[in-house]
């Protein structure tokens, strides 16, 4: 038991500080957090594989087309429904927010990994922290 | 006995969750199917259902066995009671909040965190119960014995390290509310495992009618790896979220290595079966043979998901939905009606006539052929998915999965209608069992307020 809470403190604690690209949750964002579980969004959609299968996987929704093109299909999407998506009645406030945090999260990192290495069978990510500071692989 | 009622509602529990499993099926399909009740009510439903099904079965199985197999006086009915009743009220208050519309936004635990307290409650109740009804033994523990400790006392670590994401350090920081997430609970499905597996050992050390199977070397390695798996072996579920490398690779060579000493374990012990004990038990049987088979089979698919380069295009896809359901329904669930059915059989009141037996066999080739195909679809939906959505919208892939889908869907269909006839037979019989010893209670009052 003992080992088993002096591993899991590592494990939250190490590596995942100092990822590059990431930036701090605001207000909007936070709130944006609260309706995505209230919602339970996560039932349909996924954040780096994980979750539903109903809906698209959402970690890099924002950025993935360039511009601000992911931005405008997700509003689309909140605020009508459609292609299986159903329509919330959610408000401008609520949009922006989810909005917002679909942002937050899309900084964290790329999935599925686009530059990765493969070593001794495993997979080395771009967003990994090993990479991130430059260690040898 | 309590026992027997906590296992009459996990029934009850697998038989709802598996309706609202294919009604989630058809909304995958027609999303405007029941369109009042959202997929993300029913997927909520199905996942908490079926969660409640294993733990009611083995929790109610060690509340039955510790008593009438094992000469262990239960340290206090009356908390076995209030667990029984308090997991019933909190399940119903689940229920109210999932048809609601008002969630937690967590997997498995999709309900607001407020209703973790009486099931924190409930589980202090069974693990005190627990180990102080096992305090009375005196001899060395079977491995048995240790797989269900090492069961509630990690699922109670577990399912607070679940509960870190309330504190700002870990919702903060997207990465690690993340891995707080799939780390927990990659360790509790661990430790519900370590009491389907203790379920499973000790049935076939009864059927067998050798308790050494429970005590030899290879019983307590295979205990050990499991506590290693369900330490280390969770790592799968965050392979490509952003962290240590070492860790994810360390988890698949423990889990792996797991799998195969169960099966090794149970394929030995069915070669030194006589023939008069397997027809004695011949239903209790089949179910945990199924269960080696499933083990074999989930195996290989956990092999080939675990190479990383495999696992860039099975994660996040239905392939390793495939994984989950095969160890959940595929392992668990035999391993738990095997349980059910030994017990039914045991006592001469419940035991199934031949007609019954029929029945329950036919339910038992229903449910485990239509589970075969049933998983078939999910690798081939998985694999379409893997290969397409890397370079097509999400909607043109759906459609070109759809045949997959569509047999997925039907599949679970049979699934639930061969599942659903093997539970009727079990839950009548749990009814006629209960009845017995409450008759048999009854006449023992008597007795005993006879005037001496």
């Amino acid at each position: 038991m003992i080992s088993y809470f002096f591993y899991s403190i590592y494990i939250f604690a190490s590596g995942t500080d100092s990822l590059p690209g990431m930036i701090a949750h605001s207000d909007e964002s936070r709130h944006g957090q609260e309706l995505f579980q209230e919602y339970h969004c996560i039932a349909c959609h996924q954040f780096y594989g994980l979750g539903g299968h109903m809906g698209p996987e959402l970690t890099n929704a924002m950025s993935y087309r360039g511009g601000n093109v992911g931005e405008i299909i997700a509003r689309q999407f909140l605020a009508n429904g459609g292609n299986g998506m159903p329509n919330l009645n959610l408000t401008e406030t609520e949009i922006s927010a989810l909005i917002a945090y679909l942002k937050f999260v899309d900084k964290t990192g790329t999935y599925p990994p686009k530059n990765y290495k493969v070593k001794w069978g495993m997979i080395y990510q771009e967003d990994d922290p090993e990479w991130a500071s430059g260690e040898k692989l | 006995m309590i026992g027997l009622r906590f296992m009459r509602l996990g029934v009850i529990t697998l038989a709802i969750g598996l309706f609202f499993g294919v009604i989630g099926g058809f909304q995958f399909l027609f999303p405007d199917f029941l369109r009042e009740l959202l997929f993300t009510k029913t997927r909520a439903i199905h996942v908490s259902m079926v969660v409640s099904w294993i733990f009611l079965i083995a929790i109610g199985g060690i509340y039955y066995y510790l008593p009438s197999q094992l000469d262990k006086k239960l340290y206090s009915n009356k908390l076995a009671d209030w667990h029984y009743w308090l997991f019933l009220i909190t399940g119903i208050l689940v229920l109210v909040s999932y048809l609601s519309g008002k969630f937690g936004g967590r997997e498995y635990f999709a309900f607001p965190p407020i209703l973790s307290i009486p099931i924190f409650l409930s589980w202090i109740f069974f693990g005190y119960n627990f180990f102080r009804t096992m305090s009375q033994e005196t001899e060395s523990w079977p491995v048995y014995y240790w797989q269900w400790a090492t069961g509630i006392i990690f699922f109670f670590l577990t399912y607070t390290e679940a509960h870190l994401y309330l504190i700002p350090y870990f919702r903060e920081n997207m990465v690690r509310e993340i891995i707080v997430q799939w780390k927990s609970y990659g360790a509790l499905t661990g430790s519900w495992n370590m009491l389907v597996y203790g379920t499973g050992l000790f049935i076939a050390t009864r059927i067998s009618g050798n308790d050494n199977v429970a005590k030899t070397k290879m019983a307590f390695a295979l205990y050990f790896l499991g506590l290693f798996n369900l330490i280390f072996g969770w790592a799968h579920h965050t392979y490509l979220v952003p962290s240590e490398t070492w860790i994810r690779t360390f988890a698949y060579f423990v889990s792996m290595t797991e799998l195969y000493i169960f099966g090794k374990i149970i394929w030995d012990w069915r070669g030194s079966l006589q023939q008069w004990q397997i027809n004695k038990h011949d239903t209790a049987y089949r179910f945990l043979f199924a269960a080696d088979i499933w083990v074999f089979l989930n195996l290989g698919l956990a092999l080939i998901i675990s190479v990383p380069y495999f696992n860039l295009y099975t994660h996040g896809t239905h392939t390793i939905v495939a994984h989950a359901m095969g160890s959940t329904i595929g392992i668990n669930t035999m391993i738990l009606l095997s349980s059910l059915f030994y017990l039914i059989n045991e006592a001469k009141v419940s035991q199934l006539d031949i007609t019954e037996t029929k029945k329950v066999i036919n339910g038992f080739w229903i449910t485990n052929i239509s589970l075969a195909v049933f998983l078939i679809a999910l690798i081939c939906a998985g694999l379409g998915k893997g290969i397409f959505y890397t370079d097509m919208p999400f909607q043109a892939m759906m459609f070109n999965i759809r045949p997959f889908l569509v047999t997925f869907t039907l599949a679970g269909v049979a699934l639930m209608l061969g599942l659903w006839v093997v539970l009727w037979q079990a839950f009548n019989k749990l009814g006629i069992l209960n009845g017995s010893i409450d008759v048999s209670k009854q006449d023992e009052m008597r007795v005993n307020k006879q005037p001496t």
